[in-house]
Protein backbone atom coordinates (compact mmCIF):
# COMPACT_ATOMS: atom_id res chain seq x y z
CA UNK A 1 0.00 0.00 0.00
CA UNK A 2 2.71 2.52 0.96
CA UNK A 3 4.61 1.52 -2.17
CA UNK A 4 1.54 2.43 -4.23
CA UNK A 5 1.37 5.76 -2.40
CA UNK A 6 5.05 6.45 -3.16
CA UNK A 7 4.65 5.39 -6.81
CA UNK A 8 1.62 7.59 -7.45
CA UNK A 9 2.75 10.48 -5.22
CA UNK A 10 6.26 10.72 -6.67
CA UNK A 11 4.79 10.24 -10.16
CA UNK A 12 2.44 13.17 -9.79
CA UNK A 13 5.20 15.19 -8.12
CA UNK A 14 7.53 14.58 -11.07
CA UNK A 15 4.77 15.69 -13.46
CA UNK A 16 4.22 18.89 -11.47
CA UNK A 17 7.98 19.61 -11.60
CA UNK A 18 7.76 19.38 -15.41
CA UNK A 19 4.67 21.59 -15.55
CA UNK A 20 6.36 24.15 -13.28
CA UNK A 21 9.29 24.31 -15.69
CA UNK A 22 7.02 25.13 -18.62
CA UNK A 23 4.98 27.60 -16.56
CA UNK A 24 7.44 29.63 -14.47
CA UNK A 25 9.21 32.65 -15.96
CA UNK A 26 12.78 31.72 -17.04
CA UNK A 27 14.34 34.35 -14.80
CA UNK A 28 13.95 32.10 -11.73
CA UNK A 29 17.13 30.29 -12.76
CA UNK A 30 19.07 33.37 -13.69
CA UNK A 31 20.73 33.20 -10.29
CA UNK A 32 24.03 31.40 -11.01
CA UNK A 33 24.14 29.54 -7.68
CA UNK A 34 20.65 28.09 -8.17
CA UNK A 35 21.55 27.08 -11.69
CA UNK A 36 24.80 25.40 -10.61
CA UNK A 37 23.12 23.47 -7.82
CA UNK A 38 20.31 22.35 -10.12
CA UNK A 39 22.89 21.13 -12.64
CA UNK A 40 24.93 19.27 -10.04
CA UNK A 41 22.05 17.48 -8.28
CA UNK A 42 21.60 14.78 -10.95
CA UNK A 43 25.36 14.24 -11.10
CA UNK A 44 25.65 13.73 -7.33
CA UNK A 45 22.53 11.57 -7.03
CA UNK A 46 23.30 9.32 -9.99
CA UNK A 47 26.90 8.81 -8.81
CA UNK A 48 25.69 7.94 -5.31
CA UNK A 49 23.10 5.56 -6.77
CA UNK A 50 25.81 3.79 -8.82
CA UNK A 51 27.99 3.38 -5.71
CA UNK A 52 25.24 2.20 -3.38
CA UNK A 53 23.62 -0.05 -5.94
CA UNK A 54 26.87 -1.86 -6.67
CA UNK A 55 28.64 -1.97 -3.30
CA UNK A 56 25.99 -1.86 -0.56
CA UNK A 57 24.13 -4.89 0.73
CA UNK A 58 21.93 -4.84 3.84
CA UNK A 59 23.74 -1.93 5.45
CA UNK A 60 27.30 -3.01 4.75
CA UNK A 61 29.75 -2.72 1.87
CA UNK A 62 30.52 -5.86 -0.10
CA UNK A 63 32.38 -6.66 -3.28
CA UNK A 64 30.63 -9.25 -5.43
CA UNK A 65 29.55 -9.99 -8.99
CA UNK A 66 27.80 -6.62 -9.22
CA UNK A 67 31.19 -4.83 -9.34
CA UNK A 68 32.23 -6.96 -12.32
CA UNK A 69 28.92 -5.98 -13.91
CA UNK A 70 29.71 -2.30 -13.37
CA UNK A 71 33.22 -2.71 -14.80
CA UNK A 72 31.61 -4.28 -17.87
CA UNK A 73 29.24 -1.33 -18.16
CA UNK A 74 32.19 1.08 -17.89
CA UNK A 75 34.04 -0.60 -20.75
CA UNK A 76 30.88 -0.79 -22.90
CA UNK A 77 30.24 2.94 -22.31
CA UNK A 78 33.85 3.73 -23.30
CA UNK A 79 33.27 2.05 -26.67
CA UNK A 80 29.94 3.92 -26.99
CA UNK A 81 27.68 0.89 -26.83
CA UNK A 82 23.94 1.69 -26.74
CA UNK A 83 22.08 1.81 -23.41
CA UNK A 84 20.45 -1.62 -23.73
CA UNK A 85 23.77 -3.32 -24.52
CA UNK A 86 25.38 -1.64 -21.50
CA UNK A 87 22.61 -2.67 -19.11
CA UNK A 88 22.13 -6.24 -20.27
CA UNK A 89 25.90 -6.72 -20.82
CA UNK A 90 26.45 -5.89 -17.14
CA UNK A 91 23.68 -8.28 -16.13
CA UNK A 92 25.11 -11.07 -18.28
CA UNK A 93 28.62 -10.77 -16.80
CA UNK A 94 27.26 -10.74 -13.23
CA UNK A 95 25.08 -13.77 -13.98
CA UNK A 96 27.97 -15.73 -15.53
CA UNK A 97 30.24 -15.00 -12.54
CA UNK A 98 27.54 -16.26 -10.17
CA UNK A 99 27.07 -19.34 -12.31
CA UNK A 100 30.77 -20.24 -12.16
CA UNK A 101 31.49 -19.34 -8.53
CA UNK B 1 13.50 15.66 -38.70
CA UNK B 2 10.50 13.57 -37.69
CA UNK B 3 12.58 10.56 -38.69
CA UNK B 4 15.33 11.69 -36.30
CA UNK B 5 12.74 12.01 -33.55
CA UNK B 6 11.37 8.55 -34.24
CA UNK B 7 14.90 7.14 -34.19
CA UNK B 8 15.50 8.62 -30.75
CA UNK B 9 12.07 7.37 -29.71
CA UNK B 10 12.81 3.80 -30.74
CA UNK B 11 16.27 3.76 -29.13
CA UNK B 12 14.98 5.20 -25.87
CA UNK B 13 11.70 3.30 -25.84
CA UNK B 14 13.49 -0.01 -26.22
CA UNK B 15 15.36 0.44 -22.99
CA UNK B 16 12.02 0.50 -21.27
CA UNK B 17 12.44 -3.29 -21.33
CA UNK B 18 15.40 -2.96 -18.95
CA UNK B 19 13.38 -0.71 -16.66
CA UNK B 20 10.43 -3.12 -16.65
CA UNK B 21 12.63 -6.12 -15.95
CA UNK B 22 14.63 -4.58 -13.10
CA UNK B 23 11.56 -2.94 -11.57
CA UNK B 24 9.81 -6.27 -10.99
CA UNK B 25 13.18 -7.69 -9.90
CA UNK B 26 13.20 -4.94 -7.25
CA UNK B 27 9.90 -6.14 -5.88
CA UNK B 28 7.36 -3.95 -7.69
CA UNK B 29 4.29 -5.51 -9.24
CA UNK B 30 3.72 -5.28 -12.99
CA UNK B 31 0.92 -2.76 -12.31
CA UNK B 32 3.16 -0.56 -10.15
CA UNK B 33 5.94 -0.75 -12.74
CA UNK B 34 3.60 0.32 -15.56
CA UNK B 35 2.09 3.08 -13.42
CA UNK B 36 5.56 4.52 -12.88
CA UNK B 37 6.23 4.65 -16.62
CA UNK B 38 2.82 6.20 -17.33
CA UNK B 39 2.66 8.79 -14.54
CA UNK B 40 6.27 9.56 -13.64
CA UNK B 41 7.67 9.09 -17.17
CA UNK B 42 11.24 10.22 -16.57
CA UNK B 43 13.79 7.43 -16.74
CA UNK B 44 16.39 8.47 -14.16
CA UNK B 45 13.75 9.11 -11.48
CA UNK B 46 12.08 5.79 -12.21
CA UNK B 47 15.36 3.88 -11.95
CA UNK B 48 16.23 5.82 -8.77
CA UNK B 49 12.93 4.92 -7.16
CA UNK B 50 13.30 1.19 -7.77
CA UNK B 51 17.02 1.32 -6.90
CA UNK B 52 16.32 2.78 -3.46
CA UNK B 53 13.43 0.35 -2.87
CA UNK B 54 15.56 -2.63 -3.92
CA UNK B 55 18.27 -1.56 -1.47
CA UNK B 56 15.70 -1.70 1.33
CA UNK B 57 15.02 2.03 1.50
CA UNK B 58 11.65 3.30 2.69
CA UNK B 59 9.01 4.27 0.11
CA UNK B 60 9.40 7.87 1.33
CA UNK B 61 13.17 7.90 0.71
CA UNK B 62 12.62 6.40 -2.74
CA UNK B 63 10.00 9.04 -3.57
CA UNK B 64 12.25 11.89 -2.39
CA UNK B 65 15.18 10.62 -4.47
CA UNK B 66 12.95 10.36 -7.53
CA UNK B 67 11.62 13.90 -6.99
CA UNK B 68 15.12 15.38 -6.54
CA UNK B 69 16.21 13.81 -9.82
CA UNK B 70 12.97 14.93 -11.44
CA UNK B 71 13.79 18.55 -10.60
CA UNK B 72 16.15 18.58 -13.57
CA UNK B 73 13.09 18.50 -15.84
CA UNK B 74 12.02 21.83 -14.29
CA UNK B 75 15.32 23.23 -15.51
CA UNK B 76 14.69 21.87 -19.01
CA UNK B 77 11.19 23.37 -18.96
CA UNK B 78 12.53 26.80 -18.07
CA UNK B 79 14.82 26.57 -21.10
CA UNK B 80 12.42 25.20 -23.70
CA UNK B 81 9.27 26.91 -22.36
CA UNK B 82 9.88 30.28 -24.08
CA UNK B 83 10.87 28.39 -27.24
CA UNK B 84 7.73 26.26 -27.42
CA UNK B 85 5.21 28.78 -26.03
CA UNK B 86 2.55 26.14 -25.32
CA UNK B 87 -0.47 27.57 -23.49
CA UNK B 88 -3.46 26.22 -21.58
CA UNK B 89 -4.43 22.62 -22.24
CA UNK B 90 -1.58 22.05 -24.68
CA UNK B 91 0.92 23.04 -22.00
CA UNK B 92 -0.69 20.68 -19.48
CA UNK B 93 -0.37 17.83 -22.00
CA UNK B 94 3.09 18.81 -23.27
CA UNK B 95 4.47 18.92 -19.72
CA UNK B 96 4.30 15.14 -19.42
CA UNK B 97 6.57 14.82 -22.49
CA UNK B 98 9.24 17.10 -20.99
CA UNK B 99 12.27 14.80 -20.61
CA UNK B 100 15.95 14.76 -21.59
CA UNK B 101 15.43 13.61 -25.16
CA UNK B 102 12.49 15.87 -26.10
CA UNK B 103 14.44 18.83 -24.69
CA UNK B 104 17.50 17.94 -26.71
CA UNK B 105 15.46 17.57 -29.90
CA UNK B 106 13.73 20.94 -29.57
CA UNK B 107 16.69 23.15 -28.61
CA UNK B 108 18.63 24.87 -31.38
CA UNK B 109 15.82 24.65 -33.91
CA UNK B 110 15.58 27.61 -36.27
CA UNK B 111 11.95 28.48 -35.43
CA UNK B 112 9.05 27.76 -33.10
CA UNK B 113 7.23 25.36 -35.40
CA UNK B 114 10.28 23.13 -35.83
CA UNK B 115 11.01 23.28 -32.10
CA UNK B 116 7.44 22.13 -31.40
CA UNK B 117 7.60 19.37 -33.99
CA UNK B 118 10.90 18.11 -32.54
CA UNK B 119 9.54 18.22 -29.00
CA UNK B 120 6.20 16.53 -29.65
CA UNK B 121 7.43 13.91 -32.15
CA UNK B 122 10.28 12.86 -29.85
CA UNK B 123 8.24 13.01 -26.65
CA UNK B 124 5.24 11.15 -28.00
CA UNK B 125 7.17 8.37 -29.71
CA UNK B 126 9.19 7.79 -26.53
CA UNK B 127 6.05 7.89 -24.37
CA UNK B 128 4.28 5.24 -26.43
CA UNK B 129 7.30 2.93 -26.83
CA UNK B 130 8.65 3.42 -23.30
CA UNK B 131 5.33 2.32 -21.83
CA UNK B 132 4.92 -0.57 -24.25
CA UNK B 133 8.42 -1.89 -23.58
CA UNK B 134 8.12 -1.32 -19.82
CA UNK B 135 5.15 -3.67 -19.88
CA UNK B 136 7.00 -6.26 -22.00
CA UNK B 137 10.07 -6.06 -19.73
CA UNK B 138 7.98 -6.33 -16.56
CA UNK B 139 6.09 -9.39 -17.76
CA UNK B 140 9.33 -11.01 -18.97
CA UNK B 141 11.09 -10.15 -15.70
CA UNK B 142 8.29 -11.70 -13.69
CA UNK B 143 8.45 -14.89 -15.78
CA UNK B 144 12.22 -15.12 -15.23
CA UNK B 145 12.00 -15.46 -11.46
CA UNK B 146 14.97 -14.82 -9.14
CA UNK B 147 16.66 -11.62 -10.41
CA UNK B 148 20.10 -12.49 -8.97
CA UNK B 149 20.38 -15.54 -11.21
CA UNK B 150 20.21 -13.28 -14.24
CA UNK B 151 22.34 -10.48 -12.82
CA UNK B 152 19.43 -8.04 -13.00
CA UNK B 153 20.55 -6.46 -9.71
CA UNK B 154 23.85 -5.61 -11.41
CA UNK B 155 21.93 -4.13 -14.32
CA UNK B 156 20.57 -1.32 -12.12
CA UNK B 157 24.05 0.01 -11.29
CA UNK B 158 24.93 -0.17 -14.98
CA UNK B 159 21.79 1.80 -15.86
CA UNK B 160 22.71 4.58 -13.41
CA UNK B 161 26.24 4.75 -14.81
CA UNK B 162 24.87 4.98 -18.36
CA UNK B 163 22.53 7.81 -17.31
CA UNK B 164 25.42 9.62 -15.59
CA UNK B 165 27.93 9.06 -18.41
CA UNK B 166 27.15 12.05 -20.70
CA UNK B 167 27.62 14.41 -17.73
CA UNK B 168 31.08 13.06 -16.89
CA UNK B 169 32.79 14.89 -19.75
CA UNK B 170 32.99 17.91 -17.43
CA UNK B 171 35.86 17.86 -14.90
CA UNK B 172 33.91 19.55 -12.06
CA UNK B 173 31.11 17.03 -12.57
CA UNK B 174 33.62 14.19 -12.27
CA UNK B 175 34.85 15.56 -8.92
CA UNK B 176 31.27 15.99 -7.69
CA UNK B 177 30.41 12.46 -8.83
CA UNK B 178 33.37 10.88 -7.03
CA UNK B 179 32.75 12.91 -3.87
CA UNK B 180 29.05 12.05 -3.84
CA UNK B 181 29.79 8.36 -4.33
CA UNK B 182 32.33 8.43 -1.48
CA UNK B 183 29.92 10.25 0.87
CA UNK B 184 27.14 7.78 0.11
CA UNK B 185 29.39 4.74 0.66
CA UNK B 186 30.73 6.16 3.93
CA UNK B 187 27.17 6.54 5.22
CA UNK B 188 25.94 3.07 4.19
CA UNK B 189 26.95 1.28 7.43
CA UNK B 190 25.52 3.99 9.70
CA UNK B 191 22.25 5.13 8.16
CA UNK B 192 19.07 3.42 6.98
CA UNK B 193 18.99 2.45 3.29
CA UNK B 194 17.95 5.32 1.05
CA UNK B 195 19.50 8.06 3.18
CA UNK B 196 23.09 7.79 1.83
CA UNK B 197 21.88 8.72 -1.67
CA UNK B 198 19.80 11.66 -0.43
CA UNK B 199 22.73 12.86 1.70
CA UNK B 200 24.95 12.74 -1.37
CA UNK B 201 22.63 15.37 -2.84
CA UNK B 202 24.19 17.67 -0.23
CA UNK B 203 27.46 17.41 -2.15
CA UNK B 204 25.72 19.11 -5.08
CA UNK B 205 24.51 21.85 -2.76
CA UNK B 206 27.96 22.40 -1.30
CA UNK B 207 29.79 22.45 -4.64
CA UNK B 208 27.12 24.70 -6.13
CA UNK B 209 27.57 27.22 -3.32
CA UNK B 210 31.37 27.12 -3.21
CA UNK B 211 32.53 26.64 -6.78
CA UNK B 212 32.71 29.38 -9.38
CA UNK B 213 32.20 26.99 -12.21
CA UNK B 214 30.69 28.91 -15.13
CA UNK B 215 27.79 27.64 -17.17
CA UNK B 216 27.67 24.07 -15.99
CA UNK B 217 24.35 23.52 -17.74
CA UNK B 218 24.50 20.54 -19.98
CA UNK B 219 21.71 19.31 -22.08
CA UNK B 220 21.53 15.66 -22.85
CA UNK B 221 22.69 14.52 -26.25
CA UNK B 222 19.89 13.10 -28.28
CA UNK B 223 20.12 9.76 -29.95
CA UNK B 224 21.80 7.63 -27.34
Amino acid sequence: MTIWLAVVGAGIGCYLLKLAGLSLPPRVIEHPVVERIADLIPVALLAALVAVQVLASDGSLVIDARLAGLATAFVLLLVRAPFLVVVFGAALVAALIRLWS
Amino acid sequence: MIRDSLGVGIATGLYGTSFGAVAVASGLSVAQTCTLSLVMFTGASQFAMIGVLAAGGTPLASALTALLLGSRNTLYGLRVGPLLEFRGGRRVAAAQLLIDESTAMSLNRPDRTLARVGFVATGLSIFVLWNLFTFIGAVAGEALGDPETYGLDAAVGAAFLALLWPRLSDSVNRIVALTAAAVALALVPYTPAGLPVLAAGGVALLFGLLSKHEDATEFPEAGR
